[in-house]
């Protein structure tokens, strides 16, 4: 079970009904497949940590399991009254939006599409380049200043405006208040007054 | 949402139309089911046989871009035949109101048209109330406003408050109700019938069930979602439910209302926080140059009544948030720091393409969006990204945006990434598990998200990013700079000890806090407009308000999580109304307009099986906190807490929200007509069957983008939908193996009868298209899409889920790729929901 082949992890998953019963006893960190019948039960140590799902907008309670830092689990909360427990296929996904299992060796593993860092890609470049942190943050800065600093407005017909039209911003409901509220603030900051997000789409 | 989900428990009849819920919001179904275990029924109208459809108790197919026609012919039927809540009306609508003679309606055109289309069509002037005299606002000590002359309130002239002519007995022909019956008596059963492509006997069957919740104890509730906003009368199609719900009684009761099922996690908190170019958070509007450019300007625009009138109390405390010690009354608070708009009505979606593509826009943030998917008009989309000198993504995934230099651009001919000179930073974010924050449920429940983990990688929180942009700023600005003064001076006091954001740091601003020593307010009615408090986002207040410790969230309102069915005072609970799990905007109230469930005069809930708030004699009984004040304080008891006394409801005026303190069936603030009036969709198989203006005058169309195409041409009527394995632009699901595993393929759906004539079985390759572009997908042919009988002829319909796109795991075509750029006039929505295609087999 070990040589798991990516059609072999297919034909289990054709059948993860008949073996949920085995997913909960794998080892916290390897996939249900990959001996499931000698592991510990899989959220034995783990730490839960209450959250809300990420995708529409009723606001589902769920639960999330973590073991030495790793994320094993994304389940319905069932104290929650939205949802009591349930999820959807969306829903039931989430542990995907951190962890995947590796078809190959049924470890628990990064979402290989996860972005770890920065990234770059001049102009004219054909592929993008990573980079670093603090280089990104400057180089972005510098932009912006170029950019509002050319196209700044302080006063229109008559009267102040303080305000660039050469940037705009696009985001997002996807965000938590507390950064939408930062972030609105940030920008108008800058003078931007192009600001929208999916609201309107 | 007026009202919330749980609450649906209460719903005697569901209509479902413009939204999909079993399949779009899962859920939400939990409810509905306990509701129909209890006798309620579920109807839904769509044109598709979906997922809901497939289990509900009734189905009608309907055309798209045809709402406001089948929903005008609710509103005859009930009028003409006198099915709809009389009480309710005259207490608590404008029907009563009279309108001023100038007001006309004449073959599809409202007056005051200036000769210009577009969302300015209209000079409104002549759509407003006949004013019998004005009042003047009490400022003195003691009085209602004096908040608005104390010291420190910088100074703006009080509005005066106008007196609406009325007619109780709402026989004068200027009245909203006669104007309203005269509107709509075009609506007849057989025109609705020609239009929306039903029968008429289903047509009057769908009048009669409506009709059945006009009593007193009956309620309904309308599920919609993006199949109602998104069309180029969106806002309109809203507005025509409003009237039924408010002509049948069924707004501010429990079960009731008209809910917005919305399709992010917190797309709910990103509109309260205004990440929008008219609003600042809490709905305060963004200044503008024509408008209100000074601060006393912005407040001669405050509301004379109702609860807007409060709107010098909310700038302030913002202003106070936004930039701390550097706002005083002596310089306006800063108000000139915020930008104004300019001019023109238009700053949103579209409009940013098309200023990119002329040139204007030459830096775009994309923050955790994915316009080329989610966008309109996708080409057009992708290669006004091109035109940018710089674009910052910040996602957890690689998109199609943050990515679109590397696909080959269908429009624009031979663009490759060597001559794309746009330079892109991709910034990685931290995901939902890895971040913390209040997350809002469109039922306006903010509950508080707890982190699981840490980052991973090298990705950062949003608010981390932010904090470290806005220091790379201040340190380029630190050298000089134009007008450095508003990024310099910003109050940004949400890091912790060691410099790290801290999000519970944030939710203080947004409660709102005293200036002087930092104590979080229990509420909105504790702001001032003299600079003593602080507040980011007035409806949030109350949301984290315990003192006891403020860095806690578990202590906070949006913390609470105990899920008693309980009251919130003398009543015992039993409505599915969890006063106490999360909290709920305003002022932890679940549903807004509640003081309608009563009788004006006597305060008795018109439902007694269903009392959200009720008048017992002294104060009120309330299972929900009442939308009105309900009492006053009048001293202290022995140990020092205050004590208050009920007001009499015939001082408790409802719907404070508005300056009449009535609900609008006639509403003179849209910009395309005070009464919802159908027009076709701006690609439409037929000629406007209502009159004789073919399309909304007051729309915002950007022809030469859109290159519309007509019926002879494209001749299948083509929506966009989705699917429950799927989210939005695809950028996270698409990248879950669990999820590309179920549904990998972008497909287009039609009808069997379609697929004979063009020759085409389930799973061949097709394309789809029109003037906008052309997509490659799989066919599914299926019995849930159905030809439409429109105007005496059939018309093809076909559909096509729009997550797909060419970046991440699953990938696929975009069916923007052939939606228009034209939209609503009031929200600027794009018109996904209803265009012309046409469609052939590959190879």
């Amino acid at each position: 079970m070990h040589e798991m082949t990516r059609r072999n992890f297919l034909k289990v998953l054709g059948t993860a009904f008949a073996a949920s019963s085995l997913a909960g006893l794998a080892k916290p960190k390897t996939g249900f497949a990959a001996g499931a019948e000698t592991a510990e039960f899989r959220i034995k140590d783990a730490t839960e940590t209450t959250s809300i799902c990420c995708f529409c907008s009723l606001g589902c309670g769920g639960i999330a399991s973590v073991v030495e830092g790793e994320l094993i689990s994304f389940e319905g909360d069932p104290d929650s009254p939205l949802n009591e427990g349930g999820l959807c296929s969306k829903g039931a996904a989430q542990l995907n939006v951190v962890n995947v299992y590796d078809p190959e060796t049924g470890d628990l593993t990064l979402n290989p599409k996860r972005l770890t860092k920065p990234k770059y890609r001049a102009a004219g470049a054909t592929e993008w380049e990573e980079v670093e942190w603090d280089w990104i943050i400057k180089r972005i800065a510098e932009k912006v200043k170029e950019t509002r600093d050319a196209t700044f407005e302080t006063v229109s017909n008559g009267v102040t405006v303080n305000r660039t039209q050469a940037i705009a911003h696009l985001g997002c409901g996807a965000l938590p208040c507390e950064d939408l509220g930062p972030l609105q603030k940030l920008q108008r900051a800058l003078g931007i007054v192009y600001i929208e997000h999916q609201a309107r789409l | 949402m007026t009202n919330h989900y749980t609450d649906m428990q209460n719903t005697d009849v569901f209509i479902v139309c413009g939204s999909n819920n079993a399949e779009n919001h899962p859920a939400s179904m939990r409810h509905v089911n306990r509701a129909r275990e209890k006798g309620a029924k579920l109807v839904v109208i769509d044109p598709r046989f979906t997922r809901t459809a497939a289990i509900a108790d009734h189905y009608y197919q309907m055309r798209p871009g045809t709402d406001i026609a089948l929903f005008g012919g609710v509103i005859n039927y009930l009028l003409q035949n006198d099915l709809y809540n009389k009480n309710y009306v005259e207490e608590y609508t404008n029907a009563s109101y009279l309108v001023t003679p100038e007001y006309d309606f004449t073959d599809g055109m409202f007056s005051g048209f200036t000769g210009e289309e577009g969302p300015a069509a209209y000079d409104r002037a002549s759509w407003s109330y006949q004013i019998e005299g004005t009042t003047e606002w009490d400022t003195s000590e003691g009085g209602t406003y004096a908040w608005a002359a104390g010291e420190g309130v910088p100074e703006f002239t009080t509005p005066a408050v106008p007196q609406v002519a009325k007619d109780p007995s709402m026989q004068d022909p200027n009245c909203v109700m006669q104007l309203m019956k005269k509107h709509y008596e075009r609506y007849t059963p057989e025109t609705v019938s020609r239009t929306v492509g039903m029968s008429e006997s289903d047509f009057l069957e769908i009048c009669e069930i409506y009709a059945s919740t006009a009593a007193d104890d009956k309620s309904l509730n309308w599920l919609y979602a993006m199949g109602i906003t998104q069309h180029s009368k969106g806002s309109q199609n809203v507005r025509a439910k409003s009237i039924i719900q408010l002509l049948l009684g069924n707004m501010g009761i429990a079960g009731g209302g008209i809910a917005a099922l919305r399709g992010k996690c917190n797309i709910q908190g990103s509109t309260d926080f205004g990440l929008l170019h008219n609003i600042l958070p809490g709905y305060n509007p963004v200044p503008s140059e024509g408008g209100a450019p000074t601060l006393r300007a912005y407040n001669e625009g405050t509301s004379h009544s109702g609860f807007w009138a409060n709107r010098p109390r909310f700038i302030v405390s913002k202003l106070k948030e936004f930039w701390g010690e550097h706002a005083t009354v002596d310089n306006d608070y800063c108000f000139d720091y915020l930008p104004k708009l300019g001019s023109k009505t238009n700053y949103s979606f579209m409009e940013i393409f098309e200023e990119a593509h002329a040139g204007k826009i030459k830096g775009l943030f994309s923050w955790g969006m994915n316009p080329v998917v989610g966008g309109p008009n996708s080409n057009h989309t992708r290669s006004g990204l091109a035109q940018l000198d710089w674009l910052v993504s910040v996602d957890v995934f690689e998109n199609d945006t943050s990515n679109f230099w590397a696909v080959p651009l269908e429009e624009g001919g031979e663009a490759t990434p060597e001559n794309i000179d746009t330079e892109v930073f991709l910034l990685p974010a931290a995901s939902h598990l890895e971040s913390e924050g209040t997350i809002t449920n469109s039922g306006r429940w903010a509950q508080w998200r707890y982190s699981a983990l840490n980052p991973i990688g090298e990705a950062l929180r949003d608010g981390e990013i932010m904090t470290r942009l806005l220091h790379a700023y201040q340190e380029e600005y630190a050298q000089g700079g134009v007008f450095p003064d508003p990024i310099m001076k910003l109050t940004w006091d949400y890091v912790d000890e060691n410099g790290n954001f801290d999000s519970r740091r944030v939710a203080q601003a947004i409660n709102g806090y005293t200036v002087e020593d930092k104590q979080l307010l229990t509420g909105f009615g504790q702001l001032q407009a003299n600079g003593t408090t602080a507040c980011m986002n007035w409806i949030y207040s109350g949301y984290y308000n315990n003192n006891d410790d403020p860095l806690n969230p578990a202590i906070q309102p949006c913390g609470a999580r105990d899920a008693s069915d309980s009251t919130v005072s003398g009543l015992s609970g039993g409505l599915k109304q969890f006063p106490q799990w999360a909290f709920a905007w305003p002022l932890n109230r679940r549903i807004v307009y509640n003081r309608a469930s009563t009788y004006k005069d006597t305060g008795l809930a018109r439902n007694p099986e269903r009392i959200l708030v009720q008048w017992n004699g002294s104060n009120w009984d309330r299972n929900d906190v009442p939308d009105f004040a309900f009492q006053r304080p009048v001293g202290t008891d022995p140990e020092g807490n205050p004590t208050f006394e009920g007001i009499h409801p015939e001082n408790c005026p409802a719907f404070f929200m508005n300056a009449e303190y009535v609900a609008r069936l006639f509403a003179p603030g849209m910009v395309d007509g005070p009464f919802a009036e159908h027009y076709e969709p701006y690609e439409s198989p037929i000629d406007n069957p209502l009159s004789g203006r073919q399309t909304n005058p007051a729309a915002l169309v950007f022809e030469e983008t859109s290159r519309l195409g007509t019926v002879s041409e494209f001749p299948i009527v083509a929506s966009t939908w989705r699917v429950v394995e799927h989210w939005q632009s695809g950028t996270i699901t698409r990248n879950l193996p669990y999820l590309g595993e179920i549904m990998p393929h972008m497909f287009v759906e039609l009808s069997e009868e379609l697929a004979e004539e063009k020759g085409i079985s389930t799973g061949d390759k097709v394309e789809v298209f029109n003037n906008r572009g052309t997509v490659e997908v799989y066919a599914m042919v299926t019995r849930r899409v159905k030809a439409l009988h429109v105007d005496g002829r059939d018309v093809h319909q076909i559909g096509m889920p729009w997550h797909w796109g060419q970046v991440g795991m699953a990938r696929g075509a975009s069916a923007n790729t052939l939606t228009p750029s034209v939209g609503d006039g009031n929200t600027f929505i794009p018109e996904y929901k209803a265009f012309l295609v046409d469609i052939r087999k590959v190879g």
